[in-house]
């Protein structure tokens, strides 16, 4: 027991330890995008109550619509850490809003490893042959605690929605294990209030609902049903259901989307299957099995084909297009671009799998096969979540979370019994100290440790593994840019603050600012101003309205941010220092979601050189050219070159100076640009007080600072309409 | 093993039986209609002399009953109404299934038979568990009503 103790300090130190890279080599502030947000409404939830954040309409984002806050987002994260916050207070430590946020992550982790520990045990707990249980549970928990794959999403700072949802997963899941082994009702309720939980915390409560009948669906399909399995179902999905629709955003999804409809499915079943089960036993087996067979004929025709019918006929919702991507690996590419600009919905490649689970990939599949083995239903339900859950792995990145904790599961499980059978040498070293067969035993008790060796050298390696890729890959926030000297110092790129804190000081507190929508929590968080699109991509009009406005030419945009309200524009460009995630590159996503809707106005074909290049320089394309992002960016671009060709450090591409200079903007004017011109600001110029139209007036001056040489003058007659 | 109340549940097997038949309109059909007439038959005579002697499940059968005609008379007006306040319709209807289902959980776990497959659950565990299953869903319920 104190050992026990001891190694789960020691394990949930080590989780938390090693997520501290960025907050002690950096600051302790949020990273990435999506976290801001939920920093965001965290704030106001602490400053407000608990009421006004249910109620809360969002007046400074997607800035003509506005977003109904409290029915469109997930409240879980923001709650738990509202209360941490509280009781905190209560305790005497009060401690900053934003301290507990970046730390939510690394303090979850660490209860994480403690539900793998309770996971594995429960799965392994009617395993015959693995004699120490706890062997193979504290090996995943260990395992879990520092696994890159799921480090990645719970690193100190990064409060996004997965920081308490895989906590929350592997507790829901080993309450179901748990109640699936004693058939209690009890278990099944907790169950569903940790599955409550989980769907007030993620979107991917999904998976969930999912895994769990089918895990009860092929139990039933093993001739494996039985009475625990009838209460524990039943009364998670009862409980779970009527919780789940609880939070608004869900709403009445659970009975109308086809996403859940296998939970439904599976739960009729099981009520047909009792009362056949209570059937056969009343019956003779003839009547029965006659009976069995209409009865089963039956019931899939008509529960199919009402399924079908119903989502025909719109009573429910068929496949949102995030899911349906999962199965139809082209669909988001073809259809909607915005779910497949996101980097992290590609494809896993094989070295990413290597990368964040080191050696747990290849004790995986033998984990796999030592459920089969033993096949009982736990051990069912790990092979379930294992073949699922690689196979979401393989076609989306950001899926590895979920495949991380059933990978230590199984890593856990071989190792447990690899251990068990090398380490065991009581017998060995009984008959050697006897002096009985010293030979033999000697030999056994060597090749054993040999084995025991090899895998104790594995997992040191594993630790050193990830505390590498934690620190290496993992820990940069993305909101301070690290990069080195030559003579190795650090140098810190701090352009994004830079801006966004000039935004926060500078201008009117209800100036409007257009920026793509990568940027709009960050710009909600720091610089407190009001967006247009954000992160949260709900409106996809909208978003293609910004991307319109930024891929036509200036006259055009000028009309769409006339009727915006536009006051500025914020643009990212990494030209001048070789910064790559800028928009010049997310440029073609623009012009591809805005070509979605507009067709006829934008076509991805025309930015493109006649050879098919993507180019910047002097051989752009004129709509390349003549484009609002274009301009925005390479505005002055050619005077910190003093005359030289400007290069652009990204593209690699080389402006010739000329040309430079003659890139122009007349609808706006540079109000900022970052010391590294990574991010530009722009001011929408007024209306001109005569009423001419400012691309003319700019026109005008060029061509006059041209003629002063040449003393040119033309008296024509204007060709004008009527005037009416 | 599990009795389920044979009256409120077979209902719907006949209903289903009856477009089954008229898929295949065979003499198969008839045999397989005299052959549910006789198994329904023996199901009630063996569910009537099993509870003799056992009045609680009788008891919890009766409750049974209850929530299922309750549940049907609900979904009933709702088909005659219209779903207008939806949740209500929800909160209801839910209610009376979960509480059944609930109920008959707790009908398996409390009966002797099931004694080998509950390990480690007495009837007054599973009488505790009822009980807190059921405010869980209470409280749920009425919350949702609004």
């Amino acid at each position: 027991m104190l050992l026990l103790t001891l190694i789960f300090v020691s394990v949930s130190f080590a989780a938390v330890s090693s997520r501290l890279f960025s907050v002690i080599r950096f600051e302790s502030i949020i990273h990435e995008f999506d976290p801001w947000f939920n920093f965001r409404a965290t704030k106001h939830l602490v400053n407000t109550s608990f009421y006004e954040f249910l109620n809360w309409f969002d007046d400074k984002t997607w800035y003509p619509l506005g977003r109904v806050t409290g029915g469109t987002l997930y409240p879980g994260l923001m709650v738990t850490s509202s209360v941490i916050y509280h009781i905190l207070k209560f305790v005497g430590l009060p401690v900053d809003i934003r301290n507990i946020c970046v730390l939510l992550a690394p303090a979850f982790s660490s209860i994480t490893s403690l539900a793998m520990y309770l996971l594995t045990l429960e799965v392994t707990s009617t395993t015959p042959t693995l004699k120490h249980k706890k062997t193979a549970a504290l090996f995943s928990a260990f395992l879990m605690g520092i696994t890159p794959g799921y480090i990645s999403r719970s690193v100190a700072g990064s409060y996004d929605n997965e920081a308490i949802a895989i906590t929350l997963l592997l507790v829901t899941f080993f309450l179901w294990v748990k109640s699936v082994n004693t058939g209690s009702i009890f278990y099944g309720a907790l169950t569903a209030m940790f599955y409550f939980y989980m769907v007030s915390a993620w979107g991917g409560y999904v998976f969930i609902t999912n895994i769990i009948p089918l895990h009860v669906f092929i139990l039933l399909l093993m001739g494996r049903f039985d009475y625990k399995i009838y209460t524990s179902y039943c009364t998670w999905y009862a409980l779970g259901t009527l919780m789940s629709m609880q939070i608004p955003f869900v709403g009445f999804l659970p009975i109308r989307s086809n996403d859940h409809m296998a939970a439904f499915g599976v739960f009729g079943l099981l009520q047909l299957v009792l009362l056949v089960s209570y059937l056969k036993d009343t019956l003779s087996p003839t009547k029965f099995v006659r009976l069995m067979f209409a009865l089963g004929a039956v019931v899939a025709i008509v529960g199919i084909s009402g399924l079908v019918l119903a989502t025909k006929m719109g009573w429910i919702a068929p496949w949102t297009g995030r899911f349906y991507s999962l199965w139809d690996t082209n669909y988001a590419k073809v259809h909607i671009p915005i779910i497949a600009s996101v980097s992290e919905h590609q494809p896993t490649p094989w070295s990413s799998f290597f990368f964040d689970l080191n050696f747990m990939i290849w004790l995986f599949p033998v984990g796999v096969y030592f459920c089969f083995q033993e096949l009982s239903n736990p051990a069912v339900f790990v092979i379930v979540y294992s073949v699922l859950g690689s196979y979401f792995a393989g076609v989306m990145v950001r899926l590895m979370l979920t495949l991380a904790p059933i990978v230590c599961v199984c890593a856990g499980i071989t190792l447990g019994r690899l251990f068990n059978i090398y380490l065991d040498v009581k017998e060995e070293l009984s008959s050697w100290g006897n002096n009985k067969k010293s030979q033999d035993s000697l030999f056994t008790l060597l090749s054993k440790m040999v084995v025991s060796a090899t895998f104790v050298f594995y997992l040191v390696f594993y630790v050193q593994h990830c505390t590498w890729v934690t620190s290496n890959a993992y820990s940069s926030p993305s909101v301070v840019l690290a990069s080195r000297n030559p003579d190795g110092s650090q140098l810190l790129i701090d352009d994004y603050r830079e801006a966004y804190y000039w935004l926060r000081m500078n201008t009117p507190e209800d100036a409007k600012v257009m920026a793509w929508w990568d940027y709009g929590y960050q710009i909600g968080g720091m610089a407190d101003r009001t967006t247009f699109v954000d992160n949260n991509t709900w409106n996809n009009t909208h978003i293609a309205t910004v991307g319109r406005a930024m891929a036509t030419s200036e006259d055009k945009a000028e009309v769409i941010m006339r009727q915006l309200d536009v006051d500025y524009v914020l643009v990212i460009f990494g030209g001048l220092i070789g910064y790559s995630g800028d928009d010049i590159n997310k440029f073609l996503w623009m012009v591809r979601i805005a070509e979605g809707i507009w067709p006829e106005e934008i076509s991805e074909r025309n930015y493109f050189t006649d050879r098919g290049a993507y180019r910047v320089d002097d051989l752009a394309t004129d709509a390349m050219k003549n484009s609002l992002m274009y301009k925005l960016s390479f505005y002055r671009f050619g005077d910190v070159y003093n005359g030289l060709d400007p290069v652009d450090r990204v593209r690699q591409q080389k402006l010739s100076s000329g040309y430079a200079k003659s890139i122009t903007l007349d609808v706006m004017e540079e109000a900022f640009t970052s010391e590294n011109w990574i991010v530009r600001i722009y001011k929408l110029k007024n209306r001109d007080n005569f009423g001419r139209d400012l691309i003319d007036i700019g026109k005008k001056d060029r061509k006059q600072q041209s003629k002063r040489t040449k003393r040119m003058l033309s008296r024509k007659k204007p060709t004008m309409e009527l005037r009416v | 093993m599990a009795k389920k109340d044979a009256k409120s549940k077979s209902a719907p097997v006949i209903k289903k039986h009856g477009s089954s038949v008229a898929a295949e309109p065979t003499a198969n059909a008839i045999s397989l209609f005299q052959e549910l007439g006789t198994s329904m038959k023996i199901s009630f005579n063996s569910y009537i002399s099993e509870t003799k002697d056992n009045q609680k499940l009788r008891l919890i059968d009766a409750f049974l009953v209850f929530l299922v005609c309750l549940g049907i008379w609900q979904f009933l007006f709702c088909l005659l109404v219209g779903t207008f306040p939806f949740n209500a319709f929800l909160g209801g209807f839910i209610a009376t299934v979960a509480q059944f289902v609930l109920t008959v959980s707790l009908r398996l776990q409390t009966l002797d038979t099931n004694k080998t497959v509950f390990k480690g659950i007495t009837p007054e565990r599973a009488l505790g568990d009822y009980i807190f299953a059921s405010l869980a869903l209470h409280f749920v319920v009425l919350h949702f009503i609004n």
